[in-house]
């Protein structure tokens, strides 16, 4: 575990900025932002190395799934929740955008109406339900992207954490709460589309959705938030505060015992990975042009944490990682063979089980370790008992 | 007229001003005083008419057969158990009996309980750094930024525990021995006035014994330390003041050399457990 708690810089919201990882993540993150930016404009469309716009959509929505799966390491690897239903928060935050979304439509939908959604014209409502008013405001929905999950999470946290429900317990009882929103969602008269949900939207901000430059646009912007989300996790686990999450992990009583009120910590870090997750929701659903109650099934939620775990947890890098690499896997194996798909997540989750236990990241960390343990035992007078960390530390 | 002039003295400080280092009052020399306590649990005595004064900057070890209240008296004083019938004092201000665990920890009482537990995935010197005495909610927990102050404070402790060349290290590689330590370095950070320390040398190397014999008679001065140890040999080694407990009770109370030769204390406890030893 790289917390560098002697760290130079002591402000926490730039103390990432002077870690190794962070630095490597965020080059890694820029230039392959650049590239693709750069094939898809500057490269012409016979180019091979051309990358289409339903290609760059497709990152882009890799991207908000990675920026989900970093919220639910910081949960899952640093505070050791095990949360199964992060996709609720995801799907409440994409949600809040779809109904902006939805009201930008105005009366260019089917039935022409200029301010009801088409599926309330076609249940017959007269008017909008009192939670649809403010989402014709942009920021009053962005707001909400935010403020919807991460007010979910501090009831459900503040009850959960008060009564200190933990381990399998906790788990069980985040799968009961995506699922039982899922069937309240699937319900029309919820105010939410029923199980079509929000779709057929037209515009975001003044931007068409369905043109080429609104999605590069969106996929940067989805960049941007993977960064700052990253760094912004990233400050967290690195303070005082990230290593009081860890041994809450550990040793939940013995934390306690040293006065730390270890329910407020654990609801602060689980409402702050709500709204992370709700942000990702938000940025995925003006790319895939729909958000349904499906984004609810518990399913999801465990796809989430197996992305998680095949990246390695707790290092929010492996996290981004897994979910890049099981989404690009999803999309190459369901356009080959379907049916195969879930034989082959499972192979997958089997395999890094097995050979790779600390996922991807893992083997990261293997190979830095073996290059510092080789310049180590050159060293004939070093002692057995302390690693060469000492000595660059 | 003098009470006036006392009253517009420019330079007095008054008592309520003063910031107060420590709210414990020791004037009156014991810093933990435990008066006919008794607890019952079903009927079985636990404790029964316990007396016990320890006095601040002492190093008291208290020994016992098993079942003779040993970890039952800790439980008191820490607030886990209240007594029947008694009453229990820190210093001579604070009535242990009315204070909750959290709060009789922040007034000054560390205790080590005997199954070493520290922060596996964090480093000796992470581990330290949360126990120290600090302003533990969310937002300063947050911001909190690692001063020069704090590192020599860390250091110090350190220092004392001997595990200085450790401090990178996280503690889940540490031996048994190096984690009592290490726990008892945490106890350290909280600055507490009284140390309850619940067998520290079990299943320690004789090497490892030697060392945490030094680190508490060290201890032993600026903080009172009650140690409740098995191990005779240890005890001999850095008691000055010894009580016998037995059957809920304090059997016999003196030094070391006092104690092993009061008839009664042979015949219940030190005998057998010479006999075990030889």
């Amino acid at each position: 575990m790289s917390l560098t708690t002697e760290s130079s810089t002591n402000f926490w919201l730039t103390r990432p900025f002077s870690e190794r990882s962070t630095q490597i993540f965020l080059g890694v993150l820029i230039a392959a932002l650049a590239l693709v930016t750069l094939l898809h404009v500057a490269v012409p469309a016979d180019n091979p190395l051309h990358i289409g716009a339903y290609t760059v959509n497709l990152f882009g929505k890799y991207l908000s799934y990675a920026l989900l799966a970093v919220a639910v390491d910081l949960v899952w690897g640093y505070l050791g929740i095990l949360s199964l239903g992060h996709g609720a928060f995801f799907a409440i935050g994409g949600y809040a955008m779809g109904m902006y979304l939805m009201r930008q439509i105005g009366d260019r939908g089917t039935y022409g109406n200029p301010v009801l959604p088409d599926f309330m014209v076609f249940l017959n409502w007269d008017s909008l339900p009192w939670f649809w008013h403010g989402f014709d405001m942009a920021w009053f929905a962005f707001a909400m992207v935010l403020l919807a999950p991460g007010l979910l999470a501090l009831v459900f946290g503040f009850l959960a954490f008060r009564s200190r429900v933990t381990g399998v317990y906790l788990s069980i009882i985040t799968q009961a709460l995506t699922f039982a929103l899922m069937l309240a969602f699937f319900r029309n008269e919820m105010g939410f589309g029923g199980n079509n949900g929000l779709t057929d939207f037209r515009e975001i901000v003044g931007f068409d959705l369905r043109s080429d430059a609104t999605r590069l646009g969106l996929f940067l912007a989805t960049g941007v938030a993977l960064a700052l989300g990253f760094i912004l996790c990233r400050a967290i686990v690195t303070s005082k505060l990230g290593r009081v999450s860890v041994a809450t992990r550990d040793a939940e009583a013995r934390t306690r015992f040293l006065g730390y009120r270890v329910e407020r910590f654990q609801l602060f870090v689980f409402v702050v990975s709500a709204m992370l997750a709700g942000l990702a929701g938000a940025l995925y659903v003006p790319q895939v042009g729909i958000i349904n109650p499906s984004e609810f099934s518990p399913i999801f939620s465990i796809e989430i944490v197996l992305w998680v775990a095949l990246g390695g947890r707790a290092t929010l890098y492996g996290a981004v990682i897994g979910a890049i690499l099981v989404n690009y896997a999803k999309t190459i194996f369901t356009g080959v063979m379907p049916d195969a798909w879930l034989f082959a997540l499972g192979a997958m989750f089997v395999l890094v089980t097995v050979f790779l236990p600390k996922g991807v990241a893992g083997l990261f960390r293997y190979f830095k370790r073996r290059k510092r343990d080789d310049t180590a035992t050159s060293d004939p007078n070093a002692d057995p008992n302390s690693t060469p960390k000492e000595a660059s530390a | 007229m003098s009470l006036l002039h006392s009253l517009t003295q420019r330079d007095r400080v008054f008592d309520f001003m003063a910031p107060q280092a420590s709210p414990v009052d020791v004037r009156h020399g014991p810093i933990l005083y435990m008066e006919d306590v008794t607890v019952s649990f079903d009927g079985f005595k636990a404790i029964n008419n316990l007396n016990l004064t320890i006095n601040d900057g002492e190093l008291r070890c208290i020994i016992g057969p098993n079942g003779a209240g040993k970890t039952t008296m800790m439980d008191i004083i820490t607030g886990k158990t209240r007594p029947n019938s008694g009453s229990v004092w820190f210093g001579s201000r604070h009535n242990l009996l009315h204070m909750n665990e959290p709060d009789i920890a922040s007034l000054g009482i560390g205790r080590k309980f005997q199954k070493p537990t520290v922060f596996e995935a964090l480093s000796v010197f992470e581990n330290l750094e949360l126990a120290m005495a600090a302003d533990k909610r969310i937002f300063p927990t947050l911001t909190a930024r690692m001063t020069g102050e704090i590192k020599d404070r860390i250091d110090e402790v350190l220092e004392t525990i001997g595990l200085t060349a450790l401090r990178h290290q996280p503690a889940g590689i540490l031996s048994h021995g190096q984690k009592q330590w290490l726990e008892i370095g945490m106890l350290l950070m909280q600055r507490p006035r009284l140390l309850l320390v619940d067998e520290p040398v079990a299943g320690m190397t004789e090497q490892e014994m030697e060392r945490t014999a030094e680190l508490l008679t060290g201890l032993a001065g600026k903080q009172s330390v009650v140690v409740v140890e098995h191990d005779m040999g240890f005890v001999r080694s850095i008691a000055r003041q010894v009580t016998v407990l037995h059957q809920g009770s304090v059997l016999a109370e003196g030094t070391m050399d006092q104690v092993s030769n009061d008839p009664k204390v042979i015949e219940v406890y030190l005998g057998a457990d010479d006999e075990e030893a030889a």
